[in-house]
């Protein structure tokens, strides 16, 4: 019945101007009809999003989290150009076996670590690793709250009861906490670091897309999509999903920083990757040792202190950026807050 | 009435997240490898190990030794600590002091710090001191609490050397025997036998691990305090207040607080979970004989039985308080709806 009417609609609108003109010209005529639909569609998205980045512009708050993001973002893809890695994994950082140097010297801007590995060459592709393993437990925990949190918050009753009280018994758990109990279990590296990531994160973002579901689907023009006999299916999909998702990314933004914590927390207690690579929660412990000890180079003594405060920066920077970033668009996103 | 009949539906609700947490780490502990690990060790014969696979069934189905599991963690059997070479009950018995002793510290400074700049920030809104506690609470939700940690012992104990580096008091008092055992919160038993001194050194032992502990909930108490302290002051019972000629201190410090406050509690009660997963991060490093560094040498040590330990017990500990919590917001605030 739907169907009917969406098809003698369009057909309306394409029969009414072909009598009067050419055959040749028929056949390109819907295309621009069709761009022309298209741009008038798009029009008023347009114009939301340009006014989006003018509110991002003005916010010096959003701007300044937006820069710390960019240039983790750029030196992250650029880390081969600016530390070219050497024969073995690029990961690993490398070393000269000796104390660690004081930034500055010789061949090292940042200085060297535990073992003599190169700071700056351990934050730069440090970077890479921070921007992975959290976009992917984000996006991973968002994919999986988004699929459990619609389901329940639609379809409601026994399903919704299961899955709510599912979450319940996950987020009843401090997030480090239960990352660290099941991270102690299985074998120590990255994947599995961000395996136990995973499992703790998507909790809160179904719980946060059910509450959305459930507010959204009792608006009219769900009501009126139902009652014109549109698919369960594509309701959910094109109507409630698309106006429910807005407050999911603010979340996920500013839980992109808080990923990167909790990791660094992990790594430094003993979870995750091994000695040497770069991750800066690991730098942290690895340079521990040599944290307020004396060393002596080219006859000179200092403090260790670079060891640890410089991979704490890199942390600080990126989690404050995506928080920010995060807050501003929790500003922006809501209709209701821009204007 | 209502309160009770809401305090007793919680109470149930409360059955089967705990039975759903119970599932979770007894899951862990049998992915974890041979469950008998724990109690077995090298000086054992074949037929005393036997006798262990018999007394704990780790031989039968998996859904009776669930069973057995759980009758044992209700009988406060919960395996042998390696690490601490008792059986776990007792090691948290030993730890849990310490712990206790330092989040109420922790606790205590959010409460006061937070609500005291939530309340200024709110009061002196966009002025200079407005933006830079705001700056400082962001930085506070952004810092990975190890390093905070770190840089905080490298400023006030080994650059400034006004402050110990860790542990709960001075070696003397450990060497001379000289500390009661009466609740095994130093700060209360000092003051119990009267020793002063012991108590001032107890404080300086405490005031950095404290700190390092409280700042990320310092930063999230004052950021909601701020909020909902400015939500407060544009109510008309304020306007009222002001009309009526009140002096601004105790329209600020009593009226508007008090209501300001309702939110602040939840928010302290939920940090809780924070806290304690901090203090595994904070422990360790200022070497505080707690709980949280005896699962971070656990976890070291792959000493499954204590970390699995330590995370029961913070789970049932946190849902604990966040039933403590729901009740205090539905006594605080009349308005709240209890289903």
């Amino acid at each position: 019945m739907t169907d009917g009417i969406k098809g003698n609609g369009k057909s309306s609108i394409n029969s009414t101007p072909t009598p009067a003109v050419k055959p040749q010209i028929k056949k390109s005529k819907p295309s621009t009809f069709n761009y022309d639909r298209l741009m008038k569609e798009l029009e008023p998205r347009i114009r939301e999003a340009k006014s989006s980045f003018s509110l991002l512009r003005e916010n010096i708050t959003a701007m300044v989290g937006l820069a710390f993001v960019v240039f983790i973002v750029l030196v992250a893809i650029a880390a081969p150009l600016i530390c070219p890695p050497g024969l073995g994994d690029p990961m690993d950082i490398p070393k000269d076996f000796k104390m660690p140097k004081p930034p500055g010297a010789e061949g090292h801007l940042l200085g060297t670590g535990n073992w003599g590995a190169d700071m700056l060459y351990g934050l730069v592709w440090g970077a890479r690793t921070s921007i992975t393993t959290s976009l992917f437990v984000v996006l991973t925990g968002v994919i999986i709250g988004l699929v459990v949190g619609s389901i329940a918050g639609y379809y409601g009753g026994k399903v919704d009861n299961l899955m709510m009280r599912i979450t319940d018994i996950f987020l009843s758990l401090p997030a480090l906490i239960l990352a660290m109990a099941i991270a102690s279990i299985l074998e120590r590296n990255l994947q599995n670091m961000m395996l136990a990531l995973i499992i703790v994160w998507w909790p809160p973002y179904a719980r946060l897309i059910r509450a959305q579901v459930m507010s959204i689907k009792e608006n009219t023009y769900v009501e009126a999509a139902r009652a014109i006999g549109v698919k369960k299916s594509s309701i959910l999909f094109k109507h409630i999903i698309p106006n429910s998702i807005s407050p999911l990314i603010v979340s996920a933004t500013m839980d992109i920083g808080a990923v990167v914590l909790v990791a660094a927390g992990l790594s430094y207690i003993g979870f995750g990757v091994n000695t040497g690579y770069a991750e800066w929660g690991r730098m942290i412990s690895d340079g521990q040792q040599w944290f307020l000890t004396t060393v002596t180079y080219e006859d000179t003594k200092y403090i260790a202190s670079w060891v640890v405060i410089f991979p704490g920066l890199a942390i600080l920077i990126f989690a404050m950026g995506f928080s920010l970033l995060g807050d501003a668009l929790r500003d922006i996103l809501d209709p209701r807050l821009r204007r | 009435m209502r309160l009770l009949n809401y305090i007793i539906k919680r109470l149930l609700l409360l059955i089967p997240v705990l039975i759903g947490v119970s599932i979770i780490v007894f899951s862990l502990t049998r992915i974890s490898g041979d469950p008998a690990a724990g109690y077995i060790n090298e000086k054992m014969t074949p037929s005393q190990i036997e006798q262990v696979y018999e007394k704990y069934h780790f031989n039968e189905p998996v859904y009776q030794q669930y069973i057995y599991w759980l009758k044992g963690i209700l009988e406060m059997d919960w395996g042998w600590s390696k690490t601490a070479a008792l059986p776990v009950t007792d090691a948290i018995a030993v730890y849990f002091p310490a712990t206790l002793e330092l989040t109420i510290v922790s606790i205590m400074l959010a409460i006061f710090i937070g609500i005291y700049l939530g309340i200024g920030s709110a009061v002196k809104r966009n002025k200079p001191f407005d933006h830079t506690t705001r700056v400082v609470s962001l930085i506070g939700v952004s810092l990975p609490i190890f390093w905070l940690a770190l840089i905080l012992q490298f400023i006030f104990a080994f650059y400034y050397d006004v402050l110990p580096f860790g542990g709960r008091l001075d070696d003397f008092y450990y060497i001379q025997k000289l500390i009661p055992d009466i609740t095994g919160l130093i700060l209360v038993d000092s003051l119990l036998i009267g020793d002063l001194k012991m108590f001032f050194n107890g404080l300086e032992h405490i005031l950095l691990p404290a700190v390092t502990l409280s700042f990320g909930t310092i930063a999230i108490v004052t950021r909601i305090m701020r909020n909902s302290m400015l939500e407060v002051l544009s109510l008309d019972y304020i306007k009222t207040a002001r009309a009526k000629g009140l002096n601004e201190r105790s329209i600020i410090w009593k009226h508007a607080r008090k209501n300001a406050m309702i939110p602040t509690t939840t928010v302290i009660g939920l940090s809780f979970g924070g806290l304690l997963t901090g203090a595994v991060l904070t422990e360790s490093i200022y070497q505080w004989p707690g709980l949280g560094q005896w699962s971070a040498t656990s976890i070291r040590l792959f000493d499954y039985n204590s970390v699995l330990g330590f995370c029961l017990l913070i789970a049932v500990i946190y849902v604990l308080v966040n039933l403590v919590v729901d009740i205090m917001y539905a006594y605080l605030d009349p308005r709240v709806r209890l289903e």
